[in-house]
């Protein structure tokens, strides 16, 4: 006669699910083209760095055509200045609303440039986030941005936020 | 002949006076005023129609029932295309229809080399692809999705003169068929120390958010058809995250890869862009829940009401958290209330359409509907929600985005000419 506990472990089975298991198991070399998420605390940030005058050359000849001369703004958003945020409509930029450095890196090697996304080695994607940190003063000219510095740069808004549902984040509040 | 007797001000009638009232209730209402004419045989009626074409479309004469383009040369940057609310009368958009915002134009994927990763923070990292996903064991659900941004005009310091499709377009409902994420996750097993999934789209923008695991838990769901159909481009085919009730922006469009977390990324759309900012000059974060809401679709701007007589008032009420519960309907701005009747059957996080019959006596009226849902959410007036949440230092473009998540009270303003106006009451 079968216990429910016996029942229980037939069901579950010994390693996998009772499910159709149509996935490919994959290693993480297998991904890591795709694996491209950066966590606040600089989790997947590749090797690699870059300084302010690289990224300058570099988003001259790829970013400013949109973003505009010195990143002050084009027919996209402005990357350097920091407005007083005293509207609900006020513009939010990098320097007065970003949370946190690693943002922007994430940012620009996912999405950027906007014709072209994913043509930029980790370098250049360094030395942008560099100049753009740097333009705003928020790192000195000469720092390099790699990935043990990036996550220390700390954003002037990173306590201006309130979570709206807290139960529903976890961990949000320890950030 | 049965005599109507409003129940709130301004003529609304009782929800049910048409199934109480009968036809003689219609032909009171409608007087039969128009004079009688000679039917005649049309020329379609005289000769064979049209080849009926593999994949069907709307007729001709419904040219002007579309979406409407905030970007429609595709400039670079967001295109948005917005829901014809005012034209359409069920609860399920159309396909073609339904709400599109994407960030860097709609992917055109090849299905047979789209895969999609479950890895990060589970027992066995694995990849999908279309075909095998399209072998699991579904489910289907009817549930709407809308932009955290819907209806940002509302914080507007003065009402926008824009219709239901420029106000309230971002916001669609269909039914979605695919695989609950529950069952993936059973195979690629959970660590436990996961409460974070990632989501990443394949398109140009690799657009990522981070959503709570309980959620993906819950009722997530990989889908892959719409209304039946396979997601449409603009929906993310082959594939996109579904989130019931929940901002659209997470419902990951173009599904590659889910990354398993113990904590958020803080990406873009949700450090940045999909945060409010409140008077206090803080802003909100993880604004996940779309909430209750509700807003009249008949009459409403660009209506002419065509003299004084029967209408019926028709809208769409959704919440985020569950089925809704009631939608009230005022006349008169909110200062009587009569109940509206909700077309069964009144799904969670879904579209549900609500009626009352009104006899319009020509005078002006302000036209309200208010929503409450199941788990005791009632729809703020705009007045509730500008309290907390401010309004706009200056009247933005009606296209722009002053904050988000606005799910108060719309307004629609009646005068003695039949003339339907956007007003804050």
């Amino acid at each position: 006669m079968f216990t429910r506990s016996v029942l229980l472990m037939l069901i579950a089975g010994p390693a996998l699910a009772a499910g159709p298991n149509l996935g490919t198991p994959v290693t993480h070399g297998d991904l890591a083209a795709w694996d491209i998420h950066i966590l606040p605390d600089g989790t997947g940030l590749p090797k690699g760095g870059g300084t302010s005058a690289q990224g300058a050359a570099i988003y001259a000849q790829k970013c400013m055509h949109c973003h505009g001369e010195g990143a002050k703004g084009g027919t996209n958003a402005a990357l350097v200045g920091a407005p007083p945020i005293k509207s609900i409509d006020a513009t939010k930029t990098i320097a007065n609303f970003w949370p946190y450095s690693t943002t922007i890196f994430d940012f620009i090697r996912r999405s950027m440039p906007w014709q072209q996304p994913r043509s930029l080695t980790d370098d250049e994607v360094y030395a942008l986030t560099a100049y753009i940190l740097a333009q705003n003063k928020l790192i000195g000219e000469k720092d390099v941005m790699n990935a043990q510095t990036l996550p220390k740069v700390r954003m002037p808004n990173r306590d201006g936020f309130i979570p709206r549902f807290p139960e529903q984040t976890p961990g949000v509040r320890d950030l | 002949m049965e005599k109507f007797i409003p129940v709130a001000g301004n003529g609304l009638l009782d929800r049910r006076a048409f199934l109480r009232g009968g036809a003689a209730l219609a032909a009171a209402m409608t007087g039969y005023s128009a004079k009688a004419e000679t039917l005649v045989e049309q020329p379609w009626g005289k000769e064979p129609g049209s080849l009926v074409p593999p994949y069907g479309g709307p007729s001709a004469y419904e040219k002007a029932v579309v979406r409407t383009l905030s970007n429609p040369k595709g400039e670079p940057r967001t295109q948005h295309a917005r829901t014809p609310h005012h034209l359409l009368r069920g609860t399920a958009t159309p396909n073609g229809l339904h709400f599109t915002i994407s960030h860097g134009g709609n992917a055109e994927i090849d299905p047979a080399q789209h895969r999609l990763a479950i890895h990060g923070l589970v027992k066995r990292p694995l990849v999908f692809t279309a075909d095998a996903l399209a072998r699991y064991p579904m489910v289907s659900r009817f549930t709407f999705v809308e932009c955290g941004g819907n209806s940002a005009p509302m914080f507007s310091p003065e009402p926008i003169q824009a219709n239901v499709q420029a106000l309230h377009g971002l916001a669609s409902c269909a039914e979605w068929t695919g695989v609950p994420l529950s069952t993936l996750l059973e195979e690629s097993g959970v660590d436990p120390k996961a409460k974070w999934v990632i989501a990443e789209g394949a398109d140009s923008p690799h657009l990522s958010r981070s959503v709570p695991l309980t959620k993906i838990l819950d009722d997530a769901m990989v889908a892959l058809y719409q209304n039946g159909e396979r997601v449409m481009p603009g929906q993310g085919y082959p594939m996109r995250l579904l989130l019931p009730g929940w901002e659209g922006n997470m419902n990951v469009k173009w599904l590659r890869r889910l990354q398993l977390t113990e904590s958020p990324a803080m990406t873009y759309y949700e450090a940045r862009t999909y945060a409010p900012i409140l008077p206090s000059g803080k802003a909100y974060r993880f604004y996940f829940i779309q909430e209750v809401k509700s807003f009249i679709t008949r009459p409403s701007v660009g209506m002419e009401m065509k003299g004084p007589g029967f209408y019926e008032i028709s809208g769409i009420a959704y919440s985020g958290n569950g089925r809704i519960a009631n939608v009230m309907v005022s006349a008169d701005g909110g200062q009587t209330w009569a109940q509206a009747a909700l077309q069964e059957p009144v799904m969670s996080k879904s579209f549900t359409r609500f009626r009352i019959p009104w006899q319009w006596n020509g005078g002006p009226a302000v036209l309200q509907s208010r929503a409450r849902d199941d788990q005791g959410n009632v729809q703020p007036t705009r007045a509730e929600i500008i309290a907390v949440r401010g309004q706009a230092s200056r009247v933005p473009p009606v296209t722009v985005f002053p904050s988000q998540h606005y799910n108060g009270i719309t307004s629609w303003s009646v005068d003695a000419t039949g003339g339907v106006r956007h007003v804050y009451a």
